[in-house]
């Protein structure tokens, strides 16, 4: 009875998408951690996420005007917040690779290589068109709704049909 | 200090906290900025519809979930005890070309001229919120990233990829201020 129950679980087990290209494309699922932990220990990615979104704020990166701006060639500030950002990042992540740091739990952290697709230039024309359209990329459309913009709950939700229609039309896409 | 913080930040303080969000997620868990992905984790946990692009663990991915959590309390928190009571400051060519469209209202980062729920059918707002909104979830999707993924994370991680992906979001968005916003606002 038990060897029956056994052999039928696995057809009824949702397929998983394992294809690592898939999985690595869209920067996920890729560092497969091996410890386990509750469910509460991913609160310290909130208390990150507390500090980014009070930052996305207070330095006016959710603001439309901002936004308009950069993309007028009319204010240095959104330059200079994304060029800092790219060289406290990159040393931060040449410093973890040169010195082989390992996470607070003792694992080794990982960096994939990215493969190009036309994606990224035909799916970054048209997020280039949405963000100076919205004033703001996903980070800064939570935030807006942090703010009281609850309109902006509306930008989320037609984001998320976005995505979705992406995955439904994905194998279609030109990639 | 509080007076301080509650002034608008310099883009300096602000690269230097978003560029260490970088190995704050790497060295607490080996996680890999980026925000855009948390739009289909909703996908994958709400609508999967059998597409093989949100068959996934995206438990595995929770962290996400509640790092956007994290930014929309942080903004939260930003606008109960950090508010600056002052209009926001824009470049006067700009306020110039808004007030053309009848953009005055400089009392949020959001102009509510054109966010706002009692706008929300009118056709610019409509374009500027639902379309919007729509080509930055299928845009970001379809790149593989969006500004944390690419533009800060990948470029840390010195991706060529993602440096392509990045200048495509800016011609996208100069195209789209430059060329394409005045025909919307004059709606």
């Amino acid at each position: 009875m038990e060897n029956t129950i056994e052999a039928s679980a696995p057809a009824t087990t949702p397929e998983v998408n394992t294809d690592f290209e898939v999985r690595s494309l869209d920067a996920m699922c890729i560092n497969d951690s091996q410890i386990s932990h509750p469910w509460w220990y991913n609160l310290k990615y909130a208390a990150v996420g507390i500090f980014f979104g009070i930052t996305l704020v207070k330095a006016e990166v959710i603001s439309w005007f901002r936004i308009q701006e950069m993309f007028r060639l009319q204010s240095f500030h959104m330059y200079g917040v994304i060029g800092t950002a790219v060289m406290v990042g990159a040393l931060s992540v040449w410093l973890i690779k040169r010195f082989k740091v390992k996470t607070i739990f003792g694992e080794q952290i990982d960096f994939q290589q990215k493969k190009f697709t036309k994606g990224n230039v035909i799916g970054g024309l048209l997020f280039g068109l949405g963000w100076a359209m919205t004033g703001a990329c996903p980070g800064p459309l939570f935030a807006q709704v942090g703010t009281g913009a609850t309109v902006i709950i509306v930008a989320i939700l037609s984001a998320i049909a976005g995505t979705w229609t992406y995955g439904f039309l994905r194998e279609r896409l030109p990639h | 200090m509080i007076e301080i913080l509650k002034q608008p930040w310099p883009w300096y303080v602000a690269g230097v906290i978003a560029g260490l969000t970088v190995p704050a997620l790497l060295l607490l868990g080996n996680r890999h900025f980026g925000i855009s992905s948390s739009l289909r984790h909703i996908c994958a946990s709400c609508f999967p519809a059998n597409i093989k692009f949100f068959k996934y663990d995206w438990k595995k991915e929770a962290w996400n979930m509640f790092f956007v959590g994290g930014i929309v309390l942080g903004a939260v928190i930003a606008t109960a005890w950090l508010a600056d009571p002052n209009p926001v400051q824009v470049a006067p060519a700009l306020a110039d070309e808004l007030a053309s469209y009848g953009v005055a209202d400089y009392q949020s980062m959001v102009p509510a001229d054109l966010f706002d729920w009692k706008y929300l059918l009118t056709p610019r707002s409509f374009i500027l919120i639902v379309v919007g909104g729509f080509l930055v979830g299928f845009g970001t999707r379809y790149a593989g990233g969006c500004t944390s993924g690419h533009a800060i994370m990948g470029l840390s991680n010195l991706q060529l990829p993602s440096l392509i992906a990045t200048m495509s979001f800016m011609a996208g968005g100069f195209i789209m201020a430059n060329l394409i916003l005045p025909h919307i606002l004059s709606l």
